[in-house]
């Protein structure tokens, strides 16, 4: 009752920001690309976004642990875009990682999710991108050391890791799960971040979107079904956060804000909720619980809690449904992998503002106020409240991350 | 009505805005624009407080003060006063930062004495009539009781502040029941104010008359319905429980 | 050297509350809006965060949340006798700076004048004869009625929290009787009182009273208000008059109206940027925009086909009289009318004392309290009274922070072990039943420009003359006995009076609520705006704020400066924009 209550407040609020279409969208298939570009969040790499630069016109650095690869021109120009470029071509990039010219693109352009995708899809995308206006830019020199800087290197990658897949229907579920299905696996490739990864950046089989580490960020277990990170999280909660960017126990922030920003709030309801079924579908085998920390931690983290974060979160860290997260179930909090808390307690966080709602409710930043010790205490202290048993938290990891902010930001 | 390209209102769905950069010489900040709410990390306003370091006393300044804030608020049986709250470090720091320049205040002249109801009027800012006023209230004790105001009996300097508050006591160079009210003032700031000023040391007054300090969640208590409620008081950096023993 | 920079539709002068409502539907209705804000940007996490908001000594004493009085003060003396003398340091009222203006250090005590307050003039002339020749007060031109969708407006984007007592005409259980007909009740229901409420309430109720619960903007739950901004539930951390809310608790421009302004592409936002003058046409008849300054010391000029003036009552009418619009008013002769009606509030209360129970302080909001109202404006007979007016009595629990609030009984010294001791003993053992006094219209209060004391920029100070009247000490004495009986019915070890005696002091804090001086009404040549709050003299210069109110009800000012904010906004997008022109026919 009191979630369609918020949710109707927030939606009679919306006022159409709206985004100034291109005004070239005449044919279905364009459209039907516009729609896919969003599933695939392409604008959101293509678009050196921290410069203010042109939508698609490429140029943003993306960091990976290797190096920094700078993303492509995708507007038709003739020069440094794709205006040579055919519809094969296309396909071949997204379908096998390799450019026109047949080299081979680095995986942080995750084709081997967009292999997923068909050929009309893939034409539907081009056709999109080609009736964008040409922008000419300066290309920009990949910051990768050698051997990667050779794009043969990626080859002997490829040969190990990348199957150029179609996708295959599973006859024994619903129609929706399978949708659901070919958006994650495909043009939403939520494993590209949310899929633990090997140290050559492959993602692991058998961490398939158990959570995975990028650019000093946890992305979380979205594993729906039983065992999985989300797993106390319902249909309509996936639908809410992908759409509204609120639900009951989180918002998306900074880099998910990103994604929910500028790709999944403008995907249509029925896709939305095949994701979700698909989701929940996702069991996990159970976690070992971890050794149980010393007493004297979870004391000390017991009143670091109570006084610093129950104003928000409150004492029982119930937190305020749609404000601010509930703690006890949090797949962040609890994850193998803390590096997202420890991150969010330094340096702040905010939860993304969308077109449905656009509060902006931030958390303020802690580094200034607690020790390494005193965050490590506290997480461990909440990573083991009722009965959870998610393991301890050190201090050296969270100094390890204090000194990383203190470099980017 | 010019609106800013798509792709301003992209950078404004992710980054927040930040402050854009105004064109030419205006330097006041922009925001709006349909960039959003500026936001960034690591980002804030945290307490600045002034370094230990930081005094303004002379020597004999400094020992006059500490006399004078622990006569007004003194040690005694039933709880600690001004000394064990080291009030007199936290007025070396406010004197010697902006408060003590009167930075913040309007100190135009011309200056004149006002009604009792025109507030401040001293052409001192804080730590000038500080300076003034120990060097006048020293010598007024020299000449009565041939010793400076440190050196007197608890007595003869209750009475002596006490003459200034009741304005029988006056200074040539400035008032002296300006200062007295001014000292008194900060007296009771340095004695209750959050510990990272310097003074209420450990939390000693807070403890004393049992103010849970900054806390920010009282939720659970609303319904106490008068019956007393037992909080270890909290500064904004914190208290001794949050660290576990090594 | 002045820039000319390209002309938008509307420049709002301050961005304070009625800045951010102005600006709201005005982005809203297609306008091309810049408002021009003093200060800097200020906003939740970075500024008034969880972690550091609560500090005593840097926010308050050290003025943290308010104008700095080195950018700008005002010059003040009891009456025309004296020789005004800068405020070197705030004291009895504490103006804002920044985005949100006072906005955000503000309560949250939120109130709907009475109907009887609008037309304050021709409702007390008819009931008890003609008023004192000095008592210069008026109608404001604008009625209960008219404004009415407009508080609602207001306290559904608030969330304000409280109970209706006159829902469309009928008198509800638990709320105020007196108050003017709802058409809707409270967005939020009340929030949960502590024993200083409870025993208040039970005292008043003996006493044949009706209490009721303040309307507050701090939030008793989770709220998503009209624009579908989040208000979250407060917290009663005690850190809210004079500080920022950090946990979204509280309405402020911030929390209730600047995110979805921010995402508007035809809303733009200078800080750091002080309006120096607002300037007029050849002919005198409109005004062509302002001129600013920014911290690059350059100025600029801003042209605009409307101006609004939101930088609080006290700049607004400095402004009016630095750009020569409008007669300045003269006590001497009774003429003109810029920084006429100058008003403020009359404070009184008795202070109980517990010896056993702890009314523990610290549990405390903003606009935590009950209220009676039986007092206030005309809701009792003044027959025979000699006063007009009135107040509400309230008792709140808003902090126990000790710099501020460590009282001691009558009779203990100012300093020394006996006082220390029984700071200790009473600490958290103390409430106060409050009067809230109206402050009507005196033809000796006023503001003008000082003739000795400049700004950095070299342009005069205000200059407020003030002293309380003969109305208000007749006010006060005559309900702060009220006060006082509730105050002995709570149960306490001992009450103390403390009476509003001699003149006014402007160092003690009293209330931010400063109004008069570019008041609104029905006559050209007595108030500065028609009812449309349009100045009478150029036609595309609206103004806002507390200023407008001919006098100053029993009640704190904001839920009427927004109402009005609101009704005006909505005769410029309605009747103005198509047709620009006097909206009143003098």
């Amino acid at each position: 009752m009191r979630r369609l209550a918020l949710i109707t407040a927030f939606c009679g609020a919306s006022f159409a920001l709206g985004e100034g279409q291109a005004q070239e969208l005449s044919s279905s298939e364009v459209e039907r690309g516009r729609y896919l570009t969003q599933a695939g969040d392409c604008k959101a790499c293509h678009t050196d976004i921290e410069n203010d630069g042109i939508p698609f016109a490429g140029g943003r650095a993306l960091m990976t642990p290797f190096g920094t690869i700078y993303s492509a021109n995708l507007t038709p120009d003739d020069e440094t875009g794709l205006g040579r470029w055919t519809r094969e071509d296309f396909y071949n990039a997204l379908n096998e990682g390799i450019d026109d010219e047949g080299r081979h693109l680095y995986p942080a352009m995750p084709y081997p999710y967009f292999t997923l995708m068909t050929r009309q899809q893939t034409d539907a995308i081009f056709a999109y991108l080609q009736s964008l206006e040409p922008v000419q830019v300066e290309e920009q020199e990949n910051d990768l050391p050698f051997p990667l800087n050779i794009r043969m290197s990626v080859s002997g990658w490829k040969l190990l890791f990348f199957d150029d897949e179609e996708f295959v229907i599973n006859p024994d579920r619903s129609e929706e799960w399978n949708r659901g299905r070919f958006l994650v696996d495909g043009p939403l490739h939520c494993g590209a971040c949310h899929s633990g990864k090997n140290l050559l950046g492959a993602s692991k089989d058998d961490e398939y979107l158990r959570g995975g580490t990028l650019q000093n960020w946890f992305a979380p277990n979205i594993r729906g079904g039983e065992n999985g990170g989300i797993a106390h999280w319902d249909e309509d909660d996936i639908f809410e956060f992908l759409k509204y960017g609120r639900a009951e126990h989180t918002a998306p922030m900074q880099r998910m804000g990103e994604v929910v920003a500028i790709s999944t709030q403008f995907l249509q309801e029925e896709d939305l909720r095949a994701v979700a079924t698909y989701l929940k579908s996702l069991d996990d085998t159970s976690r070992e619980p971890e050794e149980a920390p010393e007493t004297a931690r979870l004391e000390a983290g017991e009143g670091i809690y109570f006084d610093n974060c129950a104003a928000c979160h409150a004492t029982d860290a119930s937190g305020v449904p749609y404000f601010f997260a509930p703690l006890g179930t949090s797949n962040k909090l609890h994850a193998k992998d803390p590096s997202t808390v420890i991150r969010i307690i330094l340096g702040g966080a905010r939860a993304q503002p969308t077109e449905t709602v656009p509060s902006m409710l931030a958390m303020p930043p802690f580094a200034w106020k607690l020790t390494d010790t005193q965050i490590a205490d506290l997480l461990t202290f909440l990573r083991n409240t009722g009965d959870r048993r998610s393991g301890a938290v050190s201090a050296e990891a969270v100094a390890e991350m204090r000194e990383y902010l203190a470099e980017e930001y | 009505m010019s609106f800013p390209t798509r792709r301003k209102i992209l950078k404004s769905l992710l980054l927040g805005g930040s402050a854009m950069a105004a064109p030419s010489a205006v330097f006041g900040a922009l925001y709006g624009r349909g960039e959003g709410m500026p936001w960034e990390p690591m980002k804030g306003q945290p307490p600045y407080y002034g370094t230990q370091e930081d005094n303004f006393f002379t020597v004999e300044e400094r020992a006059t003060t500490a006399v004078i804030c622990a006569r007004l608020i003194p040690s005694d049986e039933d709880g600690p006063g001004a000394t064990e709250a080291d009030v007199i470090s936290f007025l070396d720091r406010q004197m010697a930062g902006f408060y003590g320049r009167g930075q913040h205040w309007y100190m135009e002249g011309p200056f004149a004495e006002g009604t009792a109801t025109q507030g401040y009027q001293s052409e001192h800012p804080p730590a000038q009539l500080y300076r003034y006023a120990l060097a006048e209230l020293d010598n007024y004790c020299r000449d009565r009781h041939d010793a400076a105001f440190a050196g007197l009996s608890e007595a003869q300097q209750d009475e002596i502040l006490k003459g200034m508050d009741e304005e029988e006591i006056t200074f040539e160079g400035v008032s002296a029941k300006a200062f007295f009210d001014l000292i008194l003032k900060n007296t009771i700031e340095g004695y209750f104010a959050d510990p990272i000023y310097g003074g209420n040391r450990d939390m000693v007054a807070w403890q004393y008359v049992r103010f849970p300090g900054t806390r920010y969640d009282y939720r659970d208590f609303v319904k106490h319905n008068g019956a007393r409620i037992d909080l270890p008081p909290v500064s904004l950096m914190g208290r001794p429980g949050w660290n576990s023993p090594e | 050297m002045t820039n000319h920079l390209p002309k938008v539709d509307v420049v709002l002068v301050g961005f304070g509350w009625t800045g951010a409502i102005y600006a709201e539907k005005l982005t809203a209705a297609g306008m091309e809006v810049l408002a021009l804000e003093r200060g800097p940007w200020r906003d939740t996490p970075k500024d008034f965060a969880t972690t550091f908001a609560q500090d005593e000594l840097r926010y308050y004493w050290r003025h943290g949340m308010f104008q700095e009085t080195s950018q700008s003060t005002v010059t003040f003396r009891n009456n025309g006798a004296q020789t005004a003398l800068p405020m070197r340091h705030w004291g009895s009222f504490l103006p804002g700076n920044g985005v949100g203006g006072s906005g955000v250090h503000w309560n949250g005590q939120t109130y709907r004048f009475l109907p009887s307050d609008f037309v304050a003039k021709s409702h007390n002339a008819e009931r008890y004869g003609p008023l004192p020749e000095d008592m210069t007060i008026q109608d404001y031109g604008v009625t209960y009625e008219e404004l009415e969708p407009h508080f609602d407006y207001f306290e559904k984007i608030c969330g304000i929290c409280g109970t209706a007592g006159n829902l469309r005409g009928d008198i509800q259980k638990g709320g105020n009787p007196f108050e003017g007909p709802r058409s809707d009740e409270y967005p939020n229901p009340p929030m949960e009182m502590t024993f200083s409420q409870d025993r208040f309430e039970a005292a008043a109720r003996e006493m044949g009273l009706n209490p009721f619960p303040v309307p507050s903007a701090n939030m008793s739950r989770a709220y998503v208000n009209p624009l579908g901004l989040q208000l979250a539930p407060c917290t009663y951390c005690g850190f809210c008059e004079k500080y920022g809310c950090g946990n979204y608790s509280k309405s402020s421009p911030q929390t209730t109206i600047i995110p979805v302004l921010m995402q508007r592409p035809n809303f733009t936002l200078r800080t750091d940027s002080e309006v120096l003058s607002v300037e007029k046409s050849a002919d005198g008849t409109r005004t062509t925009g302002v001129t600013y300054v920014d911290t690059s010391g350059e100025r600029f000029f801003q042209p605009a086909e409307v101006v609004v003036l939101c930088a609080y009552p006290l700049e607004n009418t400095r402004l009016m009289l630095l750009s020569e619009i409008g007669t300045p008013y003269d006590p001497q002769t009774g003429e003109g009318v810029v920084g006429k009606n100058y008003c403020y509030q009359v404070m009184s209360g008795a202070r109980v004392f517990f010896d056993e129970e702890y009314t523990n302080g610290f549990v405390g909001a903003g606009a935590l309290g009950m209220a009676v109202d039986e007092y206030n404006g005309d809701n009792f007979d003044h027959s025979g009274l000699g006063f007009i007016g009135g107040g509400y009595i309230a008792c709140y629990t808003t902090n126990a922070r000790p710099i501020e609030s460590h009282p001691v009984p009558d009779g203990v010294p100012g300093w020394g072990s006996e006082w220390k001791q029984s700071v200790r003993a009473n600490f958290l053992k103390t409430t106060t039943v409050g009067v809230h006094g109206a402050s009507m219209a005196h033809r000796s209060n006023y503001l003008d420009l000082d003739p000795t004391y400049t700004d950095r920029h070299g342009r005069p100070l205000l200059r407020m003359t003030y002293d309380f009247t003969l109305n208000d000490r007749r006010l006060t004495a005559h309900i702060t006995p009220v006060a006082e009986e509730i105050a002995r019915g709570m149960g306490g070890r001992e009450v103390n009076v403390a009476e509003r005696k001699g003149s006014y002091d402007s160092m003690p804090y009293q209330t931010t609520h400063n109004t008069g001086g570019t008041i609104m009404g029905n006559d050209p040549q007595t108030s500065v705006c028609n009812r449309y709050c349009q100045s009478w003299d150029l036609h595309n210069l609206f103004v806002a704020g507390a200023g407008l109110f001919p006098q100053n009800a029993g009640y704190n000012p904001t839920g009427t400066v927004a109402a009005l904010a609101y009704w005006t906004v909505a005769a410029i997008i309605d009747q103005y924009m198509a047709d620009p022109g006097s909206l009143v026919q003098a």
